[in-house]
């Protein structure tokens, strides 16, 4: 909760102030669109660790926090970013070596839990997966459960409908609420104060943004509010949910920003033959992400003619005929 | 003959199952193909839509993932993920939204993993999870099932069950609490397969040109009947140019 009319700060500042070792985040965009990367950075730069991180399908972004060595604990729907790669190939490695603590739940689920946070209510029913393993096998132990305040006593509930057979269902599976003690977005513009404008998909963005403690918004424009006031319809959250206003053009680069650019397939084609070894990937990190001081400077190390080939076309919003493979 | 390959084939199949009318819960890949393709062929008045909220994309070109930002051009309307999970559960809609689900591993009452193989919490191989498939086997009343026949996937017991099948067999999914439907298809690189309906146990319905129903049962970890098998017809010229001009020209997910 802020209404200060200037919450603009640069990255460096946001993520000190808001992201602690040990913090709960969760973060925007799916798969390889709109994850806020140029954060994501900065967090792994400042070296912040055992964090827990909430995510549905995040994607990139979810891989390289979990390559970096960022994350302790995950809660998570979905480890995967499309050919670049079918499953995340940090997050599978942490996992296959028992690297860091996680519990699978589905993308509604997830999706459903930000907004039972974002609402206050303590959980939300729903009808999937009543059957399944994802009910049955849980990634946090009793033991954790019990000692840390901020993981709720179970994973799931199923119960029977205390409506007997109301809605046509026998029984609902009860999720658990997320509040996250921070979520980090990025969006197409945003004006000081923090209203907020996204183009295209929202995903569970505005649940997660409303769920959270704190709210970090990065944005591809800076504008005056008169012009996010003109035409409110088209703006999804309101100012006194944003902490913090960083603006930073490309800062879901490498992934797509809708109406901005494309994501990159050069980066992630080579990105995943990094994160393919330990040694490898370090050498990614050194490159791409401790060796610049910042998100300007990684553009830079990638390139202009890169940076031009993904930008979007004004009639679709993605680079048409951009060669993907 | 015109000459195509295992994975036209598969996506000209799927097409073929897709009813004109029909809400297409579609996931990345061969799936999107086959609905995209689907609309061309067989169910102009097919809807494909995605998990991340996109309804009735135009797709000018081949998205890689239901979160590229193809998915969002000229749409009905571009949405989020509580809007689109909900179109499935909803009484009235979610009847008419048919799902395409891919697997690491399958059983006979077409119960899916995609999550990982061995111990959960120490697993030999770990895949990426759900994402939304678990959600659309919950909830939609039919499903087509993509998956590569391969011994090591039609298991007696997968590992971890991610998407609701048949549960175990013709009541299983009623006594867990889910709604009506499941899985109706199987479609892999060599066979077509289906649920019996008393039963909900899978057989063999057909076979791709050149194959014989031994060598899909030597391809499998269970036996299934194999008596009302029939050899599939052929991807026709037509199908295949629309699958290769209309719907995946850059060979992005056909190759």
């Amino acid at each position: 909760m802020n209404t200060e009319k200037d919450k603009v700060m640069d990255i460096k500042e946001a993520i000190k102030r808001f992201v602690k070792n040990g913090s709960h985040i969760s973060i925007g965009g799916f798969t390889l669109n709109r994850n806020p990367m140029a954060a994501v950075y900065e967090i792994i730069r400042q070296n912040i660790k055992n964090l827990h991180l909430y995510a549905h399908a995040n994607g990139q972004a979810v891989d390289e926090l979990i390559g970096a060595g960022c994350i302790s604990k995950l809660e998570i729907a979905y480890g995967g970013n499309a050919r670049f790669a079918p499953t995340c190939i940090r997050f599978k490695k942490a996992i296959q070596d028992g690297k860091i603590l996680f519990e699978d739940y589905t993308n509604y689920q997830m999706a459903l839990r930000f907004l039972a946070g974002a609402i206050g209510v303590p959980f939300l029913p729903t009808r999937s997966s009543l059957g399944t393993d994802i009910l049955n096998k849980w990634g946090f132990s009793k033991d954790l459960r019990k000692k840390d305040p901020k993981i709720p006593n179970k994973k799931v509930i199923v119960m029977n409908n205390p409506f007997d057979s109301w809605g046509d269902a026998s029984k609902v599976v009860l999720l658990p609420a997320i509040t996250p003690d921070v979520t980090i977005i990025h969006v197409q513009k945003a004006d000081k104060q923090g209203t907020i404008r996204m183009k295209g998909l929202t995903f569970a963005d505005v649940e997660q943004a409303k769920s959270s403690k704190y709210l970090i918004v990065t944005c591809e424009e800076l504008v005056e509010s008169d012009e996010l006031r003109d035409d409110p319809d088209q703006n999804q959250i309101p100012f006194f949910y944003v902490d913090a206003v960083v603006h930073i053009p490309y800062g879901a680069y490498p992934t797509a920003c809708y109406r901005y650019y494309d994501y990159d397939p050069i980066y992630l084609n080579e990105y995943r033959r990094y994160a393919q070894d330990d040694d490898l990937f370090k050498k990614y990190l050194d490159k791409f992400v401790y060796g610049v001081k910042d998100h300007q400077e990684l553009l830079n190390v990638v390139g202009k003619e890169r940076i031009e080939m993904i930008k979007a076309d004004p009639r679709t919003g993605y680079a048409i005929n951009l060669d993907r493979k | 003959m015109t000459e195509y390959t295992l994975r036209e084939i598969m996506t000209v199949v799927a097409a073929r199952e897709i009813k004109d009318g029909d809400i297409v819960f579609c996931g990345t890949g061969i799936s999107m193909i086959a609905a995209m393709a689907a609309k061309h062929i067989n169910a102009p008045n097919s809807v494909i839509f995605f998990e991340t909220g996109a309804i009735d994309s135009k797709l000018e070109e081949l998205p890689l993932t239901v979160a590229d930002p193809r998915v969002m051009y000229f749409t009905s309307m571009n949405g989020g993920l509580t809007d689109s999970f909900a179109t499935m559960q909803n009484k009235f809609i979610g009847k008419h939204v048919i799902g395409i689900l891919g697997a690491a591993q399958i059983d006979k009452f077409g119960n899916l993993n995609s999550t990982s193989i061995g111990d959960y919490l120490k697993p030999k191989a770990r895949f990426p999870g759900s994402g939304g498939a678990c959600d659309a086997a919950s909830f939609v009343n039919r499903s087509i099932i993509f998956i590569q026949h391969e011994k090591r996937k039609f298991v007696n017991k997968v590992d971890y069950l991610t998407s609701p099948g048949w549960l175990d067999g013709l009541d299983g999914r009623k006594k867990a609490g889910l709604p009506g439907g499941g899985p109706s298809v199987v479609i892999t690189n060599m066979a077509v397969m289906r649920f019996d309906e008393k039963t909900k146990e899978m057989y063999l319905s057909g076979y791709y040109p050149g194959i014989t129903p031994q060598k899909i049962l030597d391809n499998m970890g269970f036996e299934v009947d194999i008596s009302r098998a029939k050899e599939i017809k052929p991807p026709s010229h037509e199908e295949l140019i629309v699958l290769r001009e209309k719907c995946d020209p850059q060979r992005l997910i056909l190759d």
